[in-house]
């Protein structure tokens, strides 16, 4: 008998945990001995399926991806397709170029993290250090409450205050202008507020845990070394917390690079260069908006648009995986 | 008469509905090491954070009474309480390192002080390295984590970097209670070199080490000072029975 298997009188009745490796399962010789374990290995079972939908959910997207997104890249060429400034899916001699789209996602969602970051840092350093108890309790909450409203309430209301204002604003300062488009506001600076709100939640609370997690003797150490709280909070918590801060500043840009419903219905959805009153397109809006009518080559782009996004995503998660470790070494 | 350093009157410390510290009286003497002993809860740890106010950190603390520095009341309202903790400098019983390079923990204090020049920085951090006795061992590795080092070094990492900002006087919380013995010894010895330039005030749960190092004694009992004064005199001749008891460890 191996040490593993459980007995009763020198009966196996059972099987326990690998011990070197719990989640090797071990095998049992001969048949099921009761309806009781037979339910433990039903539920085994059950167990294991679950977990691989997970799996095969990934691995069928990767593959339905990749099938659908090179045939493009290997008709019309990977340079083409990444680096030509075009977009002109439907004309007669139909171009593909989605580099401003491209462009305009890592600017776009780099802008809402320049914006979005140390506002939410500054409200995790809030939450976690100065906030008295009742304005804790009402500034978090809300926070919640802020990553629980579906993306399009925000594209909602974007569309309904702050592209009118954004438009009084471009009214302003392109009076006279006659080179400008007018965009009605809908322009990558409303996008970029918008996508600066959406990361705010995801920002705050893991920078306020990591915020937490500093030992509170560090900030007894500064403090009785003469530091003020405000000293003491940049140049020893913030510094104690960076690991945990960079994870959430790259969960941000996972968020922002991401999201499509809300700024597709703020910004315009022209493909344009990225400038902060032109009407723009991202990677996700591109999809949305076209894939309802897009037919041949021009759907099989959108489909490699949606591999460049998964290419994003994948170095994002890289770049998380790579901090975890750190810290976990560190 | 030796000068007085620090001097408390009539101080009372609550937490919450807890009396922590009950009338205490006493004098610190300049240059001199000065041990606070008592059992675990008599309130000794209490009375050095409210010699440089950390005790204003806790929550729902009440505090009644004087606290001097210099015939300074450090309570008192022109009182800034960043200059007070410049002054009167404290080390942990964890050593506690930032998450920074040696050379940056030293020079932190000095820094948040305002020194910015990389000379006199440079000067300070060997100085106080020096002065904690650790100067010989670590200066190939200044810009090194100071995570790195072993727990001896920690600590004396930690007792120079309070030096850095020139204290005058040194507040010291069961500081060798986390070490091994050889790097206790060698906090010990560096006491000795201190109190020729800064105020000691040791808490220490260790009796052997209280007589080994100190000059005066205050023991502490639930919240009293029970008896102090010179070490050599309490230790040898206690006035009061429950300090007899104490320090010949029938209980505590």
């Amino acid at each position: 008998m191996r040490v593993n298997e459980k007995a009763v009188n020198g009966k196996i009745i059972g099987r326990d945990w690998n011990v070197q490796n719990p989640w090797k399962a071990v095998r049992v010789k001969g048949p099921v001995a009761n309806p009781a374990q037979a339910v433990e290995k039903a539920a085994e079972v059950i167990f294991c399926l679950c977990a691989f939908t997970a799996v095969a959910a990934v691995c069928a997207m990767t593959l339905y991806m990749i099938a659908n997104g090179v045939p493009a890249v290997l008709q019309t060429g990977l340079k083409e397709i990444l680096f030509s400034k075009t977009w002109n899916p439907t004309a007669k001699e139909p171009s593909f170029g989605i580099f401003y789209v491209i462009l305009t996602s890592i600017v776009g969602t780099f802008l809402a993290v320049l914006i979005g970051v140390p506002i939410g840092l500054l409200t995790a350093v809030f939450l976690a250090e100065a906030a008295p108890g009742w304005l804790a309790a009402v500034v978090r909450p809300s926070v919640e409450l802020l990553a629980g409203i579906p993306s399009v309430i925000y594209g909602v209301l974007g569309m309904m205050v702050l592209n009118p204002l954004m438009y009084r604003l471009e009214q302003k300062l392109f009076a006279g202008s006659k080179t400008h488009q007018f965009t009605g506001g809908a322009n990558l600076l409303s996008a970029v507020l918008v996508l600066a709100v959406m990361i705010l939640p995801t920002v705050i609370n893991i920078s306020e845990a990591a915020l937490r997690a500093v030992p509170s003797a560090l900030k007894a150490s500064s403090l009785a070394l003469g530091a003020s709280p405000v000293q003491t909070i940049f140049m020893v918590t913030i510094p104690a917390a960076k690991s945990g801060i960079l994870t959430a500043v790259v969960l941000g840009v996972g968020r922002a690079v991401g999201e499509a419903m809300a700024i597709s219905m703020v910004s315009g959805n022209v493909v344009h260069l990225p400038l902060p009153f032109q009407s723009v397109r991202f990677l996700t809006t591109a999809i949305v908006s076209e894939m309802g009518y897009a037919q041949g080559m021009h759907r099989q782009v959108l489909f490699t648009i949606g591999l460049v996004l998964f290419v994003f995503i994948m170095i994002i998660n890289g770049i998380l995986s790579r901090i975890v470790k750190g810290e976990n070494q560190g | 008469m030796p000068q007085i350093k620090m001097s408390t009157d009539k101080l009372n410390v609550y937490y919450g509905e807890s009396h922590a510290l009950r009338d205490v009286t006493t004098q610190i003497r300049a240059h001199a090491v000065t041990a606070l002993i008592g059992p675990s809860g008599c309130g000794k740890s209490t009375f050095l954070k409210t010699l440089n106010r950390m005790n204003d950190l806790e929550d729902a603390v009440r505090m009644e009474g004087k606290v001097y520095l210099d015939g300074e009341d450090i309570y008192g309202a022109q009182m800034d309480v960043m200059q007070l903790r410049r002054r009167v400098g404290m080390v942990f019983q964890q050593p506690n390192p930032f998450p920074m390079s040696i050379y940056d923990n030293i020079a932190y204090g000095p820094r948040v002080h305002g020194i910015k020049s990389r000379e006199r920085l440079d000067d300070i951090v060997e100085r106080s390295l020096r002065q904690a006795a650790v100067w010989e061992e670590i200066k190939k590795q200044l810009y090194k984590p100071a995570m790195g080092l072993s727990g001896g070094q920690k600590q004396r990492l930690c007792i120079a970097r309070a030096l850095a900002v020139e204290p005058e006087v040194l507040l010291m919380d069961e500081p060798t209670s986390a070490l091994d013995p050889v790097s206790t010894l060698k906090v010990e010895e560096l006491l000795g070199e201190l109190k020729r330039k800064y105020t000691i005030v040791i808490v220490t749960h260790n009796m052997q080490q209280a007589a080994r190092v100190s000059d005066d004694t205050a023991f502490f009992l639930m919240g009293e000072v029970v008896e102090a004064g010179a070490t050599e005199r309490l230790f040898s001749h206690p006035a009061n029975q429950k300090t007899r008891n104490y320090i010949t460890g029938k209980f505590g």
